[in-house]
């Protein structure tokens, strides 16, 4: 019995430290990260090929998937503004379920499923193909050349993407409500636009979704790197970030929402 | 200038508490192809690794043209580094690269030469692999031989004085085998290198290399130029030589007596 | 297959101009950024006995037309009374003699204020404090009334029998 309990917290601990140790290798990692960041910016185009790999190939799942959402926001906010006989605030309900929270919060768990698990999976195989080894000995820094352009790609692609959500999501709330539903034009849009701020909801819905784009990609660049050389740990670490980057989206989210809509209606 | 290019004593590593290498000394002379073998698993790869300076010694010093790798700060070490060329085993090719752009990479990056110029070095080294044809092909679209062979290629990109291969030989076909071998004499001899070829295919290297060191357990166990290897009387050398299945490396693995893992015996 | 430079160039071009369009959606179609800039924007002050249900960012219309928002609300410990800032976009001008009341938009809809123009040729400038404020109706002070008047009613009715 005192066995018992003495192996299980001696497993509590382990599993703590380990924790606590991993958290520290990846704060070390994103600061060798910033610090080596110099040659993508001196040259650009190693960024603008990871804004493609990260951004422009999500582009699809996110402009659907911001559709969709927007189009059962539609629905399901116009059922219950019925009942109460206001329809005209179908706009309001949308546009700020949107902007606030889905909008960088849904693009960000596609974006950690779709960009972070490849991320991951091909920096896990340049390191079991010693691609980054190859990079070290031809005398090049394998965070300078290939860590931190991806890196910046993710950071600049993200909250593009979260407002290209919220903004078809938008559309397909106008699409259901305004279009098929009936809701009337200029109320839709007026009242949208005068419950929605431009700092308080579009620029903290920015602000966020930026934010969880450093820990997506912080953590899809860390995992790769830090994979075992093998198959089945490149296959584990890529799932490993899809499970703890949506995590950490969704705890960073009550976070930072805690602190921008304190107080506010 | 020492007449050794690589000059390695009483090299020492251990990695947490396993000891990997112990009291190594090992020459190479410039111009010469040397080979360094023993089983899987002997250290000899780490023993490239100390070299390349991607991992620092426990004790003892690697001085590579009168350099001590071990001592070096970033920034010496990829000094060095410009001056050395690694064949990885499986050739570590940049997978999002035309096999062009690989030769072409480090040339990009190291030096500053007008494309023009980039374009005859390319050229002349996938020429002396013999895949100038290849060159807009992609690594994924080459065979192991090939892409082994655009590695090579990439590797000596900038003339290095020291070039090293990580199991070159692993994996090929006999007719890829024969090639990866005269092409690392061939550039060893043409462009003045000094070469270290890591490797376990003792037949394949006895027929190229100058000199041989045998790693077995971390330790040297044998050394001496291909024929003395070969007319050697050393157990462990004979049986590695000859391929034979059991001699000082055990067929099986330590465990008990044979009847009492069966229940035999009372 | 490795994509061509131009090629990749072109779609991240197209990538990052539907990003900025996104964006720019955001702000003047879905938010208010068009009607009342925040950047340019002044603040007047004015004191209620009691704010109701008002909350922060609540709108400010005059004719019905939001022409600013409410930037701050608390408690002035010295009149007991309310003290709500308001930003007035800096193209809307008013008269000194402005009042302002708080409304509520429909029976049960969020309160907001109303700012009507008064007749002063001096218009209202930065830092100012607005002198006539109608306080928000109090749902329950309003049935209290009502029930008190009602009592009211029947004893009046039972004298006069």
């Amino acid at each position: 019995m005192i066995d018992g309990i003495t192996a299980f917290l001696r497993q509590l601990g382990a599993r703590f430290t380990n924790a606590i140790w991993r958290l520290g290798m990846a704060s070390r990692f994103l600061v060798l990260t910033l610090m080596y960041s110099g040659t993508s910016f001196r040259r650009f185009h190693l960024v603008i090929k990871e804004v493609f790999n990260a951004g422009v190939l999500s582009l699809i799942i996110i402009l659907v998937s911001g559709l969709f959402v927007g189009m059962v926001l539609g629905l399901q906010g116009y059922e219950t503004l019925q009942t109460y006989g206001s329809e005209e605030a179908l706009g309001v309900l949308v546009a700020l379920s949107l902007v606030r929270e889905l909008g960088p919060v849904v693009a960000a768990l596609l974006f950690a499923s779709r960009a972070g698990s490849a991320i991951t999976a091909e920096i896990g195989l340049m390191k079991a193909t010693e691609q980054l080894s190859a990079l070290e000995m031809m005398a090049l820094n394998p965070i300078a050349r290939v860590i931190a352009p991806r890196f910046w790609g993710a950071v600049i692609s993200m909250p593009m993407l979260a407002a290209m959500f919220s903004a078809m999501g938008v559309f397909g709330g106008y699409l259901v409500g305004v279009v098929l539903l009936g809701v009337d034009e200029g109320a839709f849009w007026s009242q949208m636009q005068a419950a929605v701020d431009f700092r308080d909801d579009i620029v903290n819905g920015i602000i966020k979704s930026a934010v969880f784009g450093v820990a997506i990609t912080l953590i899809a660049l860390f995992e790769g790197y830090d994979a075992p050389p093998t198959a089945e740990g490149v296959s584990r670490a890529t799932t490993r970030t899809v499970v703890t980057s949506s995590l950490a989206v969704l705890a960073l989210d009550f976070v930072l929402t805690s602190f921008m809509f304190r107080g506010v209606g | 200038m020492s007449d050794n290019l690589v000059q390695i004593r009483d090299l020492s590593f251990t990695y947490g508490d396993r000891m990997v290498l112990q009291g190594i000394n090992l020459n190479a002379r410039r111009g010469q192809v040397i080979a360094i073998m023993g089983n899987s698993g002997c250290g000899k790869t780490t023993l490239m690794r100390l070299i390349g300076g991607q991992v620092r010694p426990t004790a003892g010093q690697i001085l590579v043209d009168g350099i001590s790798v071990g001592e070096l700060d970033m920034h010496g070490l990829y000094d060095l580094r410009r001056r050395m060329g690694m064949l990885f085993q499986f050739g570590a090719l940049f997978t999002d690269m035309t096999v062009y752009d690989n030769v072409a990479f480090q040339l990009r990056e190291h030096t500053d030469l007008p494309e023009a110029m980039i374009k005859d070095l390319v050229l002349m080294k996938l020429q002396a692999v013999g895949l100038r044809g290849a060159q807009v092909l992609m690594p994924s679209e080459l065979s192991g031989g090939m892409a082994r062979r655009v590695a090579l290629a990439r590797a000596v990109a900038l003339d290095p004085m020291l070039m090293m291969y990580d199991e070159p030989f692993a994996g090929l076909d006999p007719i890829s085998l024969g090639v990866i071998g005269n092409l690392i004499r061939r550039l060893t001899d043409t462009l003045g290198m000094t070469s270290l070829v890591v490797t376990h295919d003792i037949q394949e290297s006895l027929k190229i290399v100058d000199y041989v060191y045998f790693i077995s357990e971390g330790v040297i166990e044998a050394e001496g130029t291909p024929a003395e290897i070969k007319a050697s009387g050393l157990p462990y050398v004979h049986q590695f030589v000859h391929g034979e299945m059991d001699g000082p490396v055990p067929f099986h693995y330590p465990s008990p007596a044979y009847p009492s893992d069966l229940g035999l015996t009372q | 297959m490795a994509m061509k430079r131009s090629t990749l160039d072109l779609w991240v071009g197209v990538f990052v101009a539907a990003g900025l369009a996104a964006l720019m959606f955001l702000a003047f179609k879905v938010g208010s950024m068009g009607a009342f800039d925040v950047a340019s924007s002044y603040t007047i002050k004015a004191e209620f006995e009691n704010v109701g249900g008002l909350k922060v960012r609540a709108p400010v219309k005059s004719a019905g037309v939001v022409v600013g928002r409410v930037s701050d609300i608390h408690f002035n410990p010295e009149t007991y009374e309310a003290e709500v800032m308001l930003n007035i976009g800096e193209r809307f001008k008013f008269p000194k003699d402005s009042s302002v009341a708080i409304m509520t938009s429909g029976l049960l809809g969020e309160q907001y204020i109303a700012l009507e123009a008064g007749g002063d040729d001096k218009m209202l400038a930065d830092g100012e404090t607005l002198k006539i404020t109608q306080s928000a109706v109090v749902l329950e002070n309003l049935i209290g009334q009502f029930l008190y008047n009602k009592g009211d009613g029947d004893d009046s009715g039972k004298t006069a029998k």
